[in-house]
């Protein structure tokens, strides 16, 4: 089955490609829902719940949201809950928001521009449960879109999971299905702590079967557990984000050739479901972790270490590897745009170096 | 108690005419020292106060203030209890009991007093790292502040937070990145206006941070969307060692805020700070949106414990101010001239308050500091324990909430 790939233009000339997966059983009543329509129900869920929740950004309310993300939640809301920002790093204002026993969930309109108000976000949410002795708790949420998109170039197209979760004091998520995204945002929303959500502009398109179960208003999913969404033999792979639709179609190819790839997807990246990984790999005893962001201290990397430092080192065949985005800026030509993210032929190339074949 | 309602034991009211002073003797009984008719002493007075310049606005606080006894009483106990604490720490500093930043306040006391006299407890407050005087006008106690300086467990934030990072109900500390609290103190007052509770928030800065760029965005924001927040800059006209003209390109800073009306006040006197201060208040609460404050005030100690103080300026300038503007003489002088208070009754206060910092520092001194256990905990709020890695792949710790 072809993998193909999907893409998506801001502002009103929405281009979608919806692919289809089949990687389990699915129950009679599922309905096909998008990322992007995940995130909607999740914010709406959670905002009809709790009347302390509620979102702010650039373009949030009466724009619909950059990527339309929280369509139609201004139209029923208001403008008390749904607030429209002037470029501001947004996040500046919403901290404090918390302190005063609200719970914001504070739109960036790409993680980008979260680098202009990170201090904020970590000087001043993330440490300060731990400075005032648990006297002052933070619970916001940052969501917004991460990691590369499509023909957007250098400043654009970074890579914010390894940045967000060297910090203590912060959870970071990076979910890749529709249910993910719900389930994940929904939880975020609940922690009393500030989470970091790493969104996909790449998947905001994408369907996924949504569960009975996930469709519940009350669906959430724990921060901290990662998913095995295929399981294997032969090597394990570990991936977050739009990476774990890419490990799974790599291991579909394998598949043909006899290789079973366990293919994890991580779901949380701070703190990282290690327990799950390691049983994976005493299974397995091949460990590749597949991430779109650059290599030099990254989640990867962070794997590879922990997988050394523990019990499941003694399991392992070959050396643990990364597939990771390459050590450049982003370009902008498609060709070399292209080569610069870790493609299906990587994965399974990496695979049959691991495996000797 | 928090201090400003602290009340003054060794004064008794009998009835409402006499006032008996006591002491205590060697035995513990209490002996009548001196003696005094309440009727001696004027119950208030009113003072002509400094007129504020204005900035966009047409009518500013009164030229005249009206202060009780009490209040002199209490305005007076407390900024004592600001100096002497302020004091102490430099004196705990210097014996290297307290390590680290330690940014003191003293010669500035009238407007942190000043401003808690002119809101309400219910109200909100945000300030950067020269905040030892706000946390105590917000409620700590000097034995609180005191241990945390020195990092013990009986410090308001468990020892984990030091000089920069202290914590209150309704205080939002003590803030380490320069500027960075004045976006949440509009947050807050975003909070405020949220909720409906007619509660406002005090968020200051000082002349250094007052070039921020952040500063400038939470001014649109503020005044885009009326919030209830009255911006305060203490002027105490040097950026760490950067003078107020080697900074700023207009040092009008009440005029900064542009389209946020501001007024220039006279921050060496409490009366000034708290009439400017309920102005502003009046002004918030009507929903007309932010305000702007500047404070012209000084600080006798250098920027911080490491700073001399006297590269910058010089040790005259330092020694006019104290002579000529002092905060706590000025009440002082105020309340004696106008027979509101007798100099015995004002020794009276300064022996007590020091006797209660000496309390605070021995407590800060002697007080055990914080158990390894504690290292982890406090990462998350309402999370069950978890495991922290410690410096080694086989320490593992454990964090609770």
């Amino acid at each position: 089955m072809a993998s193909l790939r999907c893409f998506f233009r801001s502002g009103r000339n929405a281009i979608s490609v919806v692919l289809r997966r089949e990687f389990h059983k699915t129950s009679p009543a599922t309905l096909q829902v998008t990322v992007r329509d995940a995130l909607n129900q999740a914010m709406d869920e959670e905002l009809e719940r709790d009347e302390r929740v509620f979102l702010l950004g650039e373009e949030v309310a009466q724009y619909d949201g950059a990527y339309k993300v929280s369509r139609g939640l201004w139209k029923k809301y208001g403008d008390k809950r749904i607030i429209d920002t002037p470029i501001s790093e947004v996040s500046k204002i919403c901290l404090s928001i918390i302190f005063a026993g609200l719970r914001p969930i504070c739109e960036f309109m790409t993680f980008n521009f979260s680098m202009q108000a990170i201090d904020q976000v970590i000087n001043s949410a993330a440490k300060t449960y731990y400075m005032s002795a648990g006297l002052q708790p933070v619970p916001i949420v940052f969501r917004g879109p991460n990691g590369a998109s499509a023909g957007v170039a250098a400043q654009h197209s970074q890579c914010f999971a390894a940045w967000y979760s060297h910090c203590p004091g912060l959870k970071v998520l990076s979910p890749w299905s529709a249910e993910d995204a719900k389930g994940l945002l929904k939880s975020a929303i609940r922690d009393d702590n500030p989470v970091v959500v790493l969104e996909n502009e790449l998947m905001y398109g994408v369907a996924f079967e949504l569960s009975d179960e996930a469709q519940s208003k009350d669906f959430v999913i724990p921060i901290g557990k990662a998913k095995i969404e295929r399981p294997g033999n032969h090597v394990t792979l570990v991936a977050h984000s739009r990476m774990v639709g890419f490990c799974l179609d790599a291991a579909a190819v394998l598949a043909k050739e006899g290789v079973e790839c366990e293919v994890i997807n991580l779901r949380t990246i701070r703190p990282l479901d290690t327990d799950t990984i390691e049983a994976s790999i005493m299974k397995t005893n091949h460990l590749i972790s597949v991430e779109g962001g650059w290599p030099q201290f990254g989640v990867g990397a962070e794997i590879c270490a922990r997988i050394m430092e523990g019990p499941a080192f003694n399991y392992l065949d070959a050396p643990a590897i990364r597939v990771t985005g390459v050590d450049i800026p982003m370009p902008y030509a498609k060709i070399l745009e292209d080569n610069s993210v870790p493609q299906i032929k990587d994965i399974i190339f990496s695979v049959k170096k691991t495996l000797n074949m | 108690l928090p201090s400003l309602i602290t009340p003054l034991p060794h004064f008794l009211h009998t009835g409402a005419t006499r006032v008996l002073m006591f002491q205590r003797t060697s035995t513990g009984s209490r002996v009548v020292v001196a003696s005094r008719t309440y009727a001696d002493f004027t119950p208030q007075a009113t003072f002509d106060i400094k007129k504020c310049d204005l900035h966009k606005l047409e009518e500013g606080p009164p030229l005249q203030a009206v202060l009780t006894r009490e209040e002199g009483l209490q305005y007076y106990r407390t900024m004592q209890v600001m100096r002497r604490m302020e004091l102490k720490a430099d004196q705990l500093y210097k014996q290297k009991i307290i390590r680290g930043f330690c940014h003191l306040y003293d010669g500035q006391e009238a407007c942190a007093v000043g401003i808690e006299s002119g809101i309400n407890r219910t109200d909100h407050l945000i300030t950067a790292y020269r905040a030892h005087g706000y946390t105590l006008t917000r409620g700590g106690t000097v034995r609180e502040i005191m241990a945390e300086l020195t990092g013990r467990r009986g410090g308001i934030a468990k020892g984990k937070g030091g000089s920069m990072h202290m914590y209150a109900k309704h205080f939002y500390g003590g803030n380490g990145i320069v500027g960075a609290q004045v976006p949440l103190g509009a947050g807050v007052a975003l909070a405020c206006k949220y909720q409906g509770k007619n509660e406002l928030c005090v968020c200051l800065y000082g002349d250094g941070a007052a070039n921020q760029g952040q500063i400038f965005e939470t001014y649109n924001m503020a005044a885009l969307w009326k919030l209830p927040c009255i911006f305060i800059c203490e002027n105490n006209k040097y950026g760490m060692g950067t003078s107020v003209e080697r900074a700023a390109a207009s040092t009008d800073y009440y005029k900064r805020g542009d389209f946020i009306p501001g007024l220039r006040v006279d921050g060496m006197d409490i009366l000034c700070v708290r009439e400017a201060t309920k102005f502003a208040a009046e002004h918030c609460r009507s929903g007309k949106g932010p305000i702007l404050m500047e404070l012209q005030t000084y600080r006798y100690h250098g920027h911080s414990m490491s700073d001399p103080g006297i590269s910058y300026r010089t040790r005259e300038e330092i020694q006019e101010v104290r002579s000529k503007s002092d905060p706590i003489s000025l009440l002082k002088d105020r309340m004696i001239s106008n027979n509101m208070a007798s100099v015995e009754e004002l020794k009276e206060i300064d022996v007590e308050v020091r006797k209660e910092i000496e309390d605070a520092a021995q407590f800060a001194t002697t007080d055990p500091e914080p158990p390894l256990e504690d290292l982890c905990n406090h990462i998350f709020s309402n999370e069950p324990p978890m495991e922290v890695r410690g410096t080694n792949p086989w320490a593992k710790l454990k964090s609770i909430s």
